[in-house]
């Protein structure tokens, strides 16, 4: 079966200076090379990475690739002879069919186009009450604080039921999960305080009934540990996932100043642009595969057991499915990325990303029309690589006032 | 051209709706796909194709109906 594959020997942990918007240039490499590496994980263990489209888009449809969690293997650091548990009951990100099917088929009907199109106008005020702040706070501004992070955690909260006022706790422990450089106490610390949260918010809900998710989801047989599990990753994804793509999204159109300008003229465009953002940013970069047999993928053999990098970001800058892969057009016509995924996992929150995004780019852009930088591009404070989601710390704004 | 689905694969990403949704709706109480118009009018066809290569769930195949 085909020839020897391309290897690779590390993976990258940072992204160059001065282009941080591009996946690093290990990986646009790899892929130049062709859409499947070879890539011998830390301990010795050998596996692939795919950096193609539609290699990517096949191992993901294919269910002969597991994603339990028990299986994987970290892909830069070697946890030696450390078992990992499978996922707990609920967190069904990390898990195959039918535990998966268990926890995500009774959400679907809650994350419908049409139900996430009945949010536009509750995004549109929860948009214009945090703009408003925004402007009589400042300028400056920091937008990760004042824009990307709230609009976004209000409405996870909202859909699931989560008060208001006890957001603030919560919000900081996901942001630890999330941010890539918490230490393994305070990761354990964070989650435990979460989980405790989490429980009290079930049994509130199980006594209490109110009109959300959570409350409705009381009413199946799930139980207690089980809905637990499935609110920490609903939120835990509601909150990050959306947040960095408007706060990196909004520096990458700050950065290509006639993009933006487009947008700001013509806001029937958000669409299209949103889809474009999805695709050149990529926040959720990475996600890892292991083979339950031995598959074919590529023209090499994938043996049972071994661990496959999907590589996101690489892969929506394929040059054989974009045109100019690496250029920001956000009038581009070819539609189709990987940004949400694809396959049994594909974002569940997809559709509320959406909307949540061609309200707020827009609103955000109409409101300061002198939007701008208020530090030097290079000194914008960006995740590291090794983070779960890609995106900025801190994106400090000015505008005239 | 004519459209069928596999509702058992169909997992309610809700892509269809996104890309076609004069032709694609999901169901109220499962968010699976229905399909308003099997046989979907010659403005709508491109689209469906669009829709059947984004499906993440390979639940879409369409055939040559009686109008093509």
């Amino acid at each position: 079966m085909g020839e020897a594959p391309h290897t690779i020997t590390t993976l990258p942990t940072e992204r160059p200076p001065g282009r941080p918007f591009d996946p690093p240039p290990e990986l646009v490499e790899a892929r130049r090379h062709g859409p499947i590496s070879a890539y011998t994980f830390p301990g010795g263990k050998q596996g692939w990475l795919v950096t193609g489209f539609d290699l990517v888009r096949q191992v993901l449809a294919d269910q002969r690739f597991s994603s339990r969690k028990e299986l994987m293997l970290h892909p830069t650091v070697d946890y030696g002879d450390f078992v990992v548990p499978p996922a707990p009951p609920g967190e069904f990100l990390l898990m195959d069919e039918p535990r998966h099917g268990r926890y995500r088929r009774p959400l679907t009907a809650r994350f419908t186009v049409r139900r996430m199109r009945l949010l536009t106008e509750r995004i549109e005020q929860v948009t214009a009450e945090h703009l408003d702040a925004m402007a009589k706070a400042g300028p400056p501004a920091d937008l990760v604080t004042a824009f990307a992070k709230p609009i976004p955690a209000v409405m996870i909260c909202e859909l699931l039921g989560v008060p208001y006022e006890e957001r603030g706790s919560f919000q900081e422990n996901v942001d630890k999960f999330m941010d890539g450089e918490t230490n393994d106490e305070d990761l354990m610390a964070a989650y435990t305080s979460t989980q405790e949260y989490l429980a009290g918010l079930v049994a509130a809900k199980r006594a209490n009934p109110t009109d959300d998710v959570l409350s409705e989801l009381t009413e199946s047989d799930l139980d207690d540990e089980e809905l637990r599990g499935i609110a920490l990753i609903l939120l835990a994804a509601g909150i990050d996932t959306t947040a960095n793509m408007l706060s990196l999204g909004t520096f990458a159109l700050l950065r290509h100043p006639e993009q933006l300008a487009a947008l700001r003229g013509d806001p029937a465009l958000a669409d299209r642009a949103v889809e474009e953002l999805l695709r050149y940013l990529s926040v959720a970069k990475t996600f890892m595969r292991t083979a339950l047999e031995d598959v074919e993928v590529g023209g090499q053999l994938i043996r049972a057991g071994s661990p496959v990098i999907a590589s996101y970001h690489t892969a929506n800058r394929d040059p054989d499915r974009f045109t100019d892969p690496h250029g920001l057009d956000l009038a581009r016509q070819e539609g189709g990325h990987l940004a949400f995924g694809h396959g049994i996992h594909q974002c569940l929150g997809q559709q509320l990303a959406r909307v949540e995004m061609r309200v707020a780019f827009p609103a955000l852009l109409g409101r300061f029309p002198t939007l701008r930088l208020a530090v030097d591009p290079e000194e914008v404070d960006l995740r590291p690589e090794t983070a779960d989601i890609y995106g900025v710390k801190r994106l400090p704004v000015t505008w005239d006032a | 051209m004519r459209i069928t689905v596999d509702t058992e694969r169909c997992m309610g990403s809700g892509m269809c709706v996104l890309t076609a949704e004069e032709v694609f709706d999901q169901r109220e109480d499962d968010g699976k796909v229905v399909v308003l118009r099997p046989e979907p009018p010659a403005g709508d066809r491109d689209a469906v194709r669009e829709a059947v290569g984004l499906c993440p769930a390979g639940a879409i195949t369409l055939s040559a109906g009686d109008r093509t």
